[in-house]
């Protein structure tokens, strides 16, 4: 099912900022979409809006190129993961799935039988054989977080809305629930998605990420894109660790202003003027000296091994730069006489220069 | 743009379902239960002319009254201070032995129906009673007079100031005193300078709220009071001899002031509970 | 030391101050024994009291309780302009005198009142009447409910009920399904509240109700009756009667957490 929302507009009541600033995003049938940004951002209320959970000033959303009006069109249709899960507590974990099934008209009401063995295959689904008679509050939070999965696919939709469906769980069950859900998404066909907050997460397992600050979609890209070419500063650094080094473009290459940072040569059609570079710790090259006589100027300081990375500090000047080396390649160069950036992306005003 | 906005209103800013349904009760109900009795109590004492208003409010006889219920209301609320500081202190932080029973007793002024607790204070401080000629030997009589109202307000307010301040006191950490007292406080400056500060606004709180019950408590003071106009009789009690008077104006002149004054004074609470606000913010 | 101190002050106070009323209740229902005191209940005036306070009760608690339901819902669960001020209106008549809750009812629809006349006209009687008695009791009991379940409701936040919707359930749905389960022990205590206000209310109802004994007279009313008229042991029976009804009301709120700590220790 595919999902379109056009021009979307939240604003609130005496605020001046609104929280969501004419948004538009289209999700195609079996996407996997990421919403990614920092708190604030926008990222849940555009999913409630999603959802018909909060009314917006304006702007439709549609879902398969019919519009939803009200919650009431969407009801079993969309399944909704909140951030806390909101399992009712006072019903045990059968109850809870089969609750979207329970409250439809008697006329299209599947009988109790039918709606024990969805509960029952639900629960194998969600690898909980045996749990339907607990109340939620026997649960671990791995377990809970998989019954609020089964209550919202319990009607069949055909979109899954997630809301930091991570975030109160410990880092292990994080990582095996997070590849757990892709299958799923993938063996139900389902379109999904996901709000985070942890871009690391959305990495992994979305197709698409989308990354929004102050209530607007900075960019919508894919993963590989983003990493090669974030529309703004903000993206980038959001993205992961960056090192920005200002500096000018004079003549097609870009001149740092940093003495011990070698100019390297700038993409076509990048006019002249002041602009910055951004570039990943990983993505740096230390020179080698060229001859005996030449003084070295940087040494890397190592600080330890994370993540099959070596990590190290360079002081340049007054700053103190991390540098990442593989842990692999053989033979690091952690001493020389400048750095080589050239793997930089460029940005003016925030903006990526194209 | 205007449309949806007034969309967002109608829907209660919410996707819950049921807005206009329960809102249409919940007003159609106040309206009946509440707005309308409350528009009597201010229009009616004008249908007669202003005149007839103003001479009402000078009747002295009602201004006795208003004074006896004001002054006794006021008295038992400040008496109730200290002893409903000492027993939410026993309560919150004193350990104090059996304080589950102790705790379901507080409640009991409230809980006992006025009408029981006017005879009964009547009978127990009376000059036969238990308790009344024990403070006979004393040459203190409480019965039929203000000492008696006095009593009376003081026996169904000490809830409101216990109740207001044994919170307060339960959640003020105890980090706070031993903090203090690594810097070096004595114990009675810790009391002071650590505990006071923020048990007042609820001790004013308390006190409020008692006054406010104490003007308009009727059931529990009668029987005890002696009712001698300019002496013992309370304004509720006025209401009530006006009306078998069929006096309505009086007795609706009366309550208009009752009803100011307790409104006066809870607003007063809130002020002081907004003003203090940022001391009960956790840090 | 000043602890010790502190405790035996707090003991004293309560017992002389809060336990000796209920004792002396007792021993004054009792004074000629058990059957002098259950004799003076047989009385149809005293039977005729206990009857209109029970039904009075009844009627008072189902209503407000609906509409406590209903106006905690909307006042917890949606944004709307005017809601603080909705708000401060149910909870108005707590600070009202009771003796004023019963005068505004007569104003209404007393013979001197703005409707009286009309209604006198129709043979429809309100005031001093068990209608007026209705309405006075409806007045002092409204915000109980609303007052209890409002704090948990707010706690409980929307997610629960915006979950269910999003699974297809209706508003009846949503508050039966998920809203009240959640709100149980609260809707209780504000129920038992109710009821033991309503029991026990005096001042509103004496305005209002004509003292008619054996038709408009609720137990307080007949409580002050026979108080006045020197009949001290049936005052106190049916005082001690309606103390007991009334507290244990109120005591009955902190039913399931007895129950539950019971079931702690078995389990």
């Amino acid at each position: 099912m595919s999902i379109e929302v056009c021009n979307l507009v939240r604003l609130v009541p005496g605020a001046r900022q609104p929280l969501l600033d004419n948004v538009s995003l289209k999700v195609p049938d079996g996407a996997f979409v990421a919403l990614v940004g920092p708190s604030g951002a926008g990222k849940t209320t555009l999913l409630r809006a999603i959802a018909g959970l909060d009314n917006c000033s304006s702007g439709s959303i549609l879902l398969d190129d019919s519009p939803m009006t009200s919650v009431k069109d969407r009801a079993g249709r969309m399944g909704f993961v909140f951030q806390n899960y909101a399992l009712f507590p006072h019903m045990t974990v059968a109850r809870n799935i089969a609750f979207g099934l329970d409250v439809q008209p008697r006329a299209e009401r599947p009988a109790r039988a039918q709606i024990a063995q969805r509960v029952e295959e639900l629960l194998e689904l969600m690898q909980l054989q045996g749990m339907g008679g607990k109340h939620p509050a026997k649960l671990s939070g791995g377990q809970r977080q998989r019954v609020a999965l089964a209550r919202a696919l319990a009607t069949g939709p055909r979109v899954l809305l997630l809301d930091e469906p991570f975030g109160a769980l410990d880092p292990i069950v994080r990582r095996s629930i997070r590849t757990w859900l892709r299958e799923l998404h993938d063996t139900l066909g389902l379109t999904t998605i996901l709000v985070t907050h942890d871009q690391e997460e959305a990495l992994e397992v979305a197709d698409r990420i989308v990354v929004m600050q102050s209530g607007r979609i900075v960019q919508d890209a894919s993963p590989m894109d983003l990493d090669e070419q974030p529309a703004t500063e903000f993206v980038m650094e959001f993205l992961g660790e960056a090192v920005s080094f200002p500096g000018e473009v004079r003549h097609g290459r870009m001149i740092p202003d940093d003495a011990l940072v070698l100019p390297f040569a700038v993409p076509e059609g990048v006019t002249d003027g002041p602009a910055v570079a951004m570039i990943r710790p990983y993505e740096m090259n230390i020179q080698k000296p060229a001859s005996e006589q030449d003084v070295l100027s940087i040494y890397a300081a190592p600080r330890g091994t994370r993540n099959g990375y070596r990590h190290y500090t360079l002081q340049l000047g007054e700053r103190v730069v991390p540098f990442y080396r593989p842990v692999d390649e053989a033979d690091v160069q952690v001493q020389g006489v400048a750095l080589d950036i050239s793997r930089s992306r460029l940005f003016r005003q925030g903006l990526l220069c194209a | 743009m205007t449309l949806s906005r007034l969309a967002f209103f109608r829907a209660g800013g919410s996707a819950l379902p049921g807005y206009r349904l329960s809102l249409t009760l919940t007003l159609a109900w106040t309206g009946f239960f509440i707005i309308l009795p409350l528009s009597t109590l201010l229009v009616y004492p004008w249908q007669g002319g202003t005149g007839s208003m103003l001479s009402a409010l000078h009747d002295s006889r009602m201004l006795a009254a208003l004074w006896t219920s004001f002054s006794c209301a006021a008295i038992a609320a400040a008496c109730n201070i200290p002893c409903g500081l000492l027993l939410a202190w026993a309560l919150a932080r004193g350990n104090l032995p059996g304080h589950r029973l102790a705790d379901a007793l507080i409640d009991l002024p409230l809980a006992l129906p006025t009408a029981v607790s006017g005879i009964t204070l009547a009978t127990l401080y009376g000059p036969h009673g238990w308790l009344g000629s024990l403070l006979a030997v004393f040459g203190v009589s409480v019965s039929y007079n203000k000492a008696g109202i006095v009593l009376a307000l003081m026996f169904v307010g000490l809830p409101f100031v216990v109740r207001a301040v044994e919170p307060v006191l339960r959640n003020l950490p105890q980090e706070l005193e031993e903090a203090a007292h690594l810097l070096g406080a004595r114990p009675w400056q810790i009391f002071v300078r650590i505990i006071a500060a923020p048990v007042l606004p609820a001790l004013i709180t308390g006190f409020g709220l008692a006054f406010a019950r104490g003007i308009g408590e009727y059931g529990s003071v009668i029987f005890i009071a002696g009712n001698q106009p300019f002496k013992s009789e309370i304004a509720p009690l006025l209401i009530v001899v006006r009306l078998q008077e069929f006096d309505y104006p009086g007795a609706t002149a009366i309550a208009l002031v009752l009803l100011c004054v307790s409104l006066l004074s809870l607003a007063l609470i809130g002020g002081v509970r907004r003003r203090f606000a940022v001391w009960s913010e956790p840090a | 030391m000043t602890r010790y101190v502190v405790w035996a002050a707090s003991w004293l106070f309560i017992l002389v101050v809060l336990v000796t009323p209920p004792a002396l209740v007792l021993t004054e229902a009792l004074k000629d024994g058990v059957g002098a005191s259950l004799a003076t209940l047989s009385d149809p005036d005293a039977q005729a009291a206990i009857w209109l306070t029970l039904r009075v009760s009844v009627v008072a608690v189902v209503l407000n309780t609906l509409f406590g339901i209903l106006a905690a819902w909307v006042l917890v669960k949606f944004r709307f302009p005017g809601r603080q001020f909705l708000q401060i209106l149910v909870e108005l008549p707590l600070s009202i005198s009771p003796v004023v809750s019963g005068l505004v009812w007569l104003l209404l629809f007393g013979a001197q009142g703005w409707f009286g006349p009309l209604l006198e006209r129709w043979n429809i009687h309100i005031a001093f009447a068990v209608p007026g008695i209705i309405l006075a009791t409806l007045f002092v009991t409204l915000p109980y409910v609303v007052r209890t379940v409002m704090p948990v409701m707010e706690v409980q936040g929307r997610d629960a009920e915006e979950a269910a919707v999003l699974a297809g359930a209706g508003f009846w749905q949503v508050l039966w399904h998920v809203t009240l389960p959640g709100v149980r022990g609260a809707l209780l205590s504000g129920v038992l509240l109710t009821t033991a206000r309503a029991l026990g209310e005096f001042g509103a109802v004496s305005v209002v109700s004509g003292h008619i004994p054996g038709e408009t007279e609720t137990m307080p009313l007949h409580i002050e009756n026979l108080y006045n008229g020197y009949q001290s042991v049936a005052a106190f029976t049916m005082a001690a009667l309606l103390a007991l009804m009334a507290m244990s009301a109120v005591l009955l709120r902190s039913a399931p957490e007895w129950l539950a700590r019971l079931q702690e220790k078995k389990a």
